[in-house]
């Protein structure tokens, strides 16, 4: 990491859509790309390992997210400038770097009209039964592209076109902890009882968040979710409540 | 967590040694310095609103600086103590009584068993601070005391103050008390100019609807709470509707469709896709948070820089400032 790097390593990574903007008093963003995917997920979370290492005492919190990569410092400690000067050629040599594979994480979910009261109609808007909503729902590898919203709100993405849904004209009230949901090309599990826009088709009985759990989430950023369907017996025997 | 805190409630005779909520107020929040380094799993920062008045209450009475004290929105608070110690009132102007007696505020006070310390309703701010001698001891849960009533973390049961709660802390006999002669304490006034950096998508936005932005008025509307303040003034827009979702700092100004700005504040959510224009400075969103609904701001640019060093003079004048010691 000590190497020098040259200015044409820096400007190939610039090429390829690095960017560092100044986001706030004591934080900058460093922009990876400015499309979803999951080698632009990878190298989000590479620079969050290298800065962790580079920065140590001198960093407050990051925030990953899609393609962006939120970085607060410390202004007692360390200035923009220096940010910047430190990272800018552990960005650069992001690219050459093998991709990062995150922990392949399965969680169960109860599939059905019972669990998941938009199932029926997000089937029927798509033109699919209900069972091969389920199908596409399960049989996809999900990467965790970002947390927020709420504590333990992992966004996973990403879903089949095929069963694409847009949030609700309406916002539900009051969404069910444990809801597997779907808004657009995005999935998710509510970790807690929050009100939700988002087209719900089931239930997981795994916590997405839990204080006093350690680890606290489950599932981090840059990890691979798999569901596996359970049925109501399997769902009630893991804790799940209806 | 929430067995423990309840039973503390239901246990104030029991060698106790703390303060009785009589009454909570409008809006009572326990508060240290705030929540960091758990943004990766979707917690916010909480801690002060104006976390200038939170520093100098502590100390005002020789605490740590990110001891644990109540931020008071609007006023209304009571207590009845169960404890002999030293307690201050800073922030807004909302008078402080004790026993009925008004009290002079930014200026540390004793207080016995059985007294009664009443915070009013705020004639100019919005928050105040009341801090204990030693600070409050709340449990703190991911590394902070600090409330977030959105996400039910911290404080007590991670709510804010209802009547009845027991606010748990020492009896201390501080080595020194202080008060902060006047000169040196801050004017609320209703009409200011916040400093802003430009940054994240200010590229989105044309030097026209820039210059909209930081030359016109905004007014503080009703929708201003600890996850941020919305104003109202002349639309400002930026050329696209929306990003993919990406983190959100301390004091981003997020502009959705309608073209009103948003200053997020400490109890935002830690992502959004919503274009920002570019961040306040946390010496200005301590002032902004003592605003009321109605009040009027505008904003001035300022560099990265100038950002950077206002901050650290901010931070020798309150090093240098010597409080008076109350003999």
């Amino acid at each position: 990491m000590a190497t020098k790097k040259t200015s044409s390593q820096i400007d190939q990574s610039a090429e390829a859509g690095l960017r560092i903007e100044v986001a706030g008093e004591n934080a900058l963003i460093i922009y990876f790309g400015d499309k979803t995917s999951p080698e632009v997920s990878a190298r989000v979370q590479q620079a969050v390992t290298i800065l962790q290492e580079e920065l140590g005492d001198k960093l407050i919190d990051m925030v990953p997210s899609y393609a962006s990569l939120l970085v607060i410092y410390n202004l007692m400690l360390v200035d923009h400038l220096e940010v910047k000067n430190r990272i800018r050629p552990l960005l650069a040599s992001l690219g050459n770097a093998a991709s990062a594979e995150g922990q392949l994480v399965t969680l169960p979910a109860y599939y059905s009209t019972e669990s998941g009261p938009d199932l029926e109609g997000l089937a029927k808007r798509a033109e699919l039964s209900v069972e091969e909503v389920i199908k596409l729902h399960s049989e996809t590898e999900y990467r965790v592209y970002a947390i927020g919203f709420a504590p333990g709100f992992a966004y996973l993405g990403e879903v089949d076109t095929r069963i694409a849904a847009p949030r609700l004209s309406t916002p539900r009230q009051k969404v069910p902890r444990g809801a597997v949901a779907i808004a657009d090309r995005q999935t998710a599990v509510y970790p807690a009882v929050s009100p939700g826009g988002w087209n719900l088709i089931g239930l997981c009985p795994t916590r997405m968040f839990d204080p006093e759990a350690e680890p606290t989430m489950p599932v981090q950023v840059g990890d691979r979710i798999k569901f596996n369907p359970i049925d109501r017996d399997e769902f009630l025997a893991l804790g799940g409540e209806l | 967590m929430s067995t423990n805190q309840s039973s503390l409630a239901s246990q104030s005779n029991q060698a106790n040694s703390g303060f009785k909520v009589q009454q909570p107020g409008l809006l009572t929040l326990i508060q240290d310095a705030g929540r960091l380094g758990h943004h990766r799993i979707g917690l916010t920062t909480g801690g002060p609103l104006d976390s200038q008045a939170f520093k100098w209450a502590n100390r005002l009475l020789g605490n740590e600086l990110n001891a644990t004290a109540l931020e008071v929105s609007i006023g209304g608070l009571v207590l009845t103590a169960e404890v002999d110690t030293w307690i201050v009132l800073t922030g807004a102007e909302m008078p402080l009584k004790i026993n009925g007696q008004e009290q002079d505020r930014w200026h540390a006070h004793p207080v016995k068993a059985g007294d009664q310390i009443e915070v009013g309703f705020s004639a100019l701010g919005a928050r105040g601070y009341l801090a204990v001698a030693g600070g409050f001891q709340v449990e703190h849960s991911f590394s902070s005391s600090a409330t977030v009533t959105r996400e039910g973390i911290g404080g007590l049961n991670g709510e804010k103050l209802q009547q009845g709660d027991y606010l748990k802390c020492a009896a201390v006999k501080p080595a020194q008390t202080f008060r902060l002669p006047e000169a040196y304490r801050p004017d609320y006034s209703d009409q200011i100019t916040l400093r802003v950096i430009t940054g994240y998508q200010q590229h989105a936005f044309s030097d026209y609807q820039k210059r909209v932005f930081f030359s016109s008025e905004y007014k503080v509307t009703d929708r201003a709470d600890r996850m941020g303040y919305r104003l109202e003034g002349p639309e400002v827009k930026p050329s696209i509707d929306g990003i993919l979702s990406e983190g959100i700092c301390h004091g981003a100004i997020q502009i959705p469709a309608d073209g009103q700005p948003i200053v997020l504040l400490n109890d935002r959510q830690t992502i959004g896709g919503y274009p920002k224009i570019g961040s306040m400075i946390s010496l200005d969103t301590a002032r902004m948070a003592q605003l009321l609904p109605g009040s009027r701001v505008s904003f001035e640019e300022i560099t990265i820089d100038d950002a950077h060093n206002l901050h650290c003079l901010a931070h020798a004048h309150f090093e240098r400032i010597q409080p008076e010691a109350i003999s």
